[in-house]
């Protein structure tokens, strides 16, 4: 037993030290929001900026010289610009991650519910097409976006994120696993397939739902291909391309912007990690 | 409306959304792979794609692609799956240890790059660290570097959602395991591992899409002509629709698609196989 004990403390610490590596990178981050404008220059300009030669290794901070929340005013306050991108963010994000998720549901229920040969066809071209890297969507996203005139408008990322097909692969994966026993007792009384969609799958899909709308929001809180090729409007933009392209004038403003920008995925991630932890597979087995 | 055209309803805004904003444009893509001009061009049959299965940029891409592939996706299914059943055990503040796996999840890329740039570069953090003198970013080991990224970002998530399966094993069948005297190792590959077989499944397809999106990191830590072993196929997809060839990259888009279809059949046919025999069990 003693041996046991040992052995179980041994990993833990293991564990513990490879999960401190994990939050580094975002305490790094937040650390380094605190740091002067020009302290990171200081710090980080040799390695983030034109390439110079440098004799000393620059080592991220840990302890910053100075806290100040210079950074933060100056993107809060000083510049409308920025908040205008992120606000650009937020109207990207938030419709296509509920219109996505809430076409996924109704989609995936049509998969699950009756599959025949022809929707397991479909099912199947779904499935390539989630894998596809988006440079295989760029060209016919591109080409459908001048065809119906949405091109550099808002409306060139929200359609065709609204339907992608991502969040379908991964609720019907969820649903195939709701036991039958509800389906039949359901439909024993009667009920049609609007009522059990709502009444039934609905419920049980709660924490998948929650789950699957995390990762896209996630994944287009961060998009940084579609805007590029889809929007030339520099008022358009949203953060996240901003942000990937920050350049040396503004790098003191990079890592607080990135701290503000995180915000919402941090609420969203403490609002549901208990729906991830819930499982997208597991669903139903119980 | 009964039966089947009752659930075809569910389908139809997605099955529209799809069509016109994927499928349809992407005959576009046949179309143009097929023919020497975007307009009014001639049918050349099969001269594109041959031109691009000797495009050295082309076959670089695949091969760094393919390389990615084979090591990221394994990796980033058994690490998980290892860490999984070590959090299993008898040890302190396990959900905390499961919220800083995840963690990297909500970290915005522009942040994770300025963090990552500053800890490879050639005078970087890790190199002071280990004394070393490795230039991350344009060596063969830059690879190492671009999985290191993707196992950082994904192993939280994979991780969770092997804890949950195997919490969902019916605690029976490892009470007779245990009954049976059988040990760990045992227990793992005659109780847990069919249990999981869904979940790996699902992993794997997982990895694969976080495989093909790592690309984004890739492109921003190292712009559009990265170091030789760092060229993916997606770079080789950005650059030629930027120079407007877009006969190339249809073609290019196309051969993609067949690949991958041809992977996910495989995987899915492996996926029913497995399913049959737990059924007869």
């Amino acid at each position: 037993m003693k041996k046991r004990r040992f052995k179980n403390g041994c990993l833990w610490l293991a564990l513990a030290i490879l999960a401190l590596l994990f939050v580094l990178p975002t305490v790094l981050t937040v650390v380094n929001s605190f740091l002067s404008a020009s302290e990171i220059q200081r710090s980080y300009g040799a390695a983030l900026g034109s390439g110079e030669y440098m004799k000393e290794h620059v080592i991220l901070k840990l302890v910053p010289d100075i806290a100040t929340f210079a950074q933060y005013k100056t993107f809060l306050l000083q510049s409308p610009e920025y908040l205008q991108k992120f606000w650009n963010s937020v109207l990207y994000t938030v419709p296509i991650t509920i219109l996505q998720t809430a076409v996924s549901a109704l989609a995936a229920y049509g998969f699950c519910r009756k599959p025949s040969r022809l929707r397991r066809a479909i099912f199947f071209g779904y499935l390539v097409l989630t894998l596809m890297p988006y440079q295989v969507t760029l060209v016919p996203n591109y080409l459908i976006s001048k065809q119906l005139g949405s091109y550099d408008t808002i409306w060139a990322i929200l359609l065709p994120g609204i339907f992608s097909p991502f969040a379908v692969f991964l609720l019907t994966k969820y649903m195939q696993r709701i036991p039958k026993v509800y389906l039949e007792a359901a439909q024993l009384d009667g009920a049609n397939e609007r009522m059990i969609f709502r009444r039934i799958f609905l419920p049980q899909c709660r924490s998948a739902l929650y789950a699957v709308g995390m990762l896209i929001f996630f994944d287009y809180w961060n998009m940084v291909e579609q805007p590029m090729v889809l929007l030339e409007q520099e008022e358009l933009q949203p953060l996240s391309i901003w942000l990937s392209r920050i350049n040396e004038g503004e790098l003191g403003l990079a890592f607080a912007a990135a701290v503000i920008y995180m915000i919402p995925c941090l609420l969203l991630f403490l609002g549901g990690e208990q729906h991830l932890e819930e499982g997208i597979v597991t669903g139903g087995i119980k | 409306m009964t039966g089947r055209g009752g659930t075809f309803l569910f389908l139809l805004p997605s099955l529209l959304g799809v069509l016109l904003f994927f499928v349809l444009p992407f005959g576009t893509v046949i179309y143009y792979s097929l023919v020497n001009r975007p307009v009014n061009g001639d049918f050349v049959g099969l001269d594109n794609f041959r031109a691009l299965l000797s495009n050295k940029a082309f076959l670089l891409g695949a091969k760094n692609t393919g390389i990615l592939l084979a090591v990221s996706v394994p990796l980033a299914v058994l690490l998980p799956l290892k860490l999984a059943l070590w959090l299993e055990r008898a040890i302190p503040m396990k959900s905390q240890l499961r919220t800083a796996f995840l963690s990297p999840m909500l970290v915005p890329i522009a942040s994770v790059i300025l963090v990552w740039r500053v800890l490879f570069h050639q005078n970087g953090t890790l190199n002071a660290y280990l004394g070393s003198h490795v230039d991350w970013f344009h060596s063969t080991r830059s690879i190492l570097m671009v999985l290191l990224l993707y196992l950082w970002k994904n192993i939280g998530y994979h991780t969770i959602l092997f804890t949950a399966a195997l919490a969902a094993i019916p605690r029976t069948y490892i009470d007779m395991a245990n009954l049976d005297g059988a040990g760990r190792t045992r227990q793992f590959y005659t109780v847990k591992l069919p249990f999981l077989a869904p979940t790996i499944f699902f992993v794997v397809l997982m990895s694969l899409i976080a495989s093909m999106k790592i690309f984004r990191e890739v492109w921003l830590l190292t712009g559009s002509y990265p170091y030789e072993s760092l060229y993916l196929l997606q770079h080789f997809m950005n650059n030629t629709f930027r120079t407007m060839d877009y006969q190339k990259l249809s073609a290019a888009a196309l051969m993609l698609a067949l690949v991958m279809g041809a992977l996910i059949a495989a995987l899915l046919a492996i996926e029913r196989r497995l399913d049959r025999d737990t059924e007869n069990e």
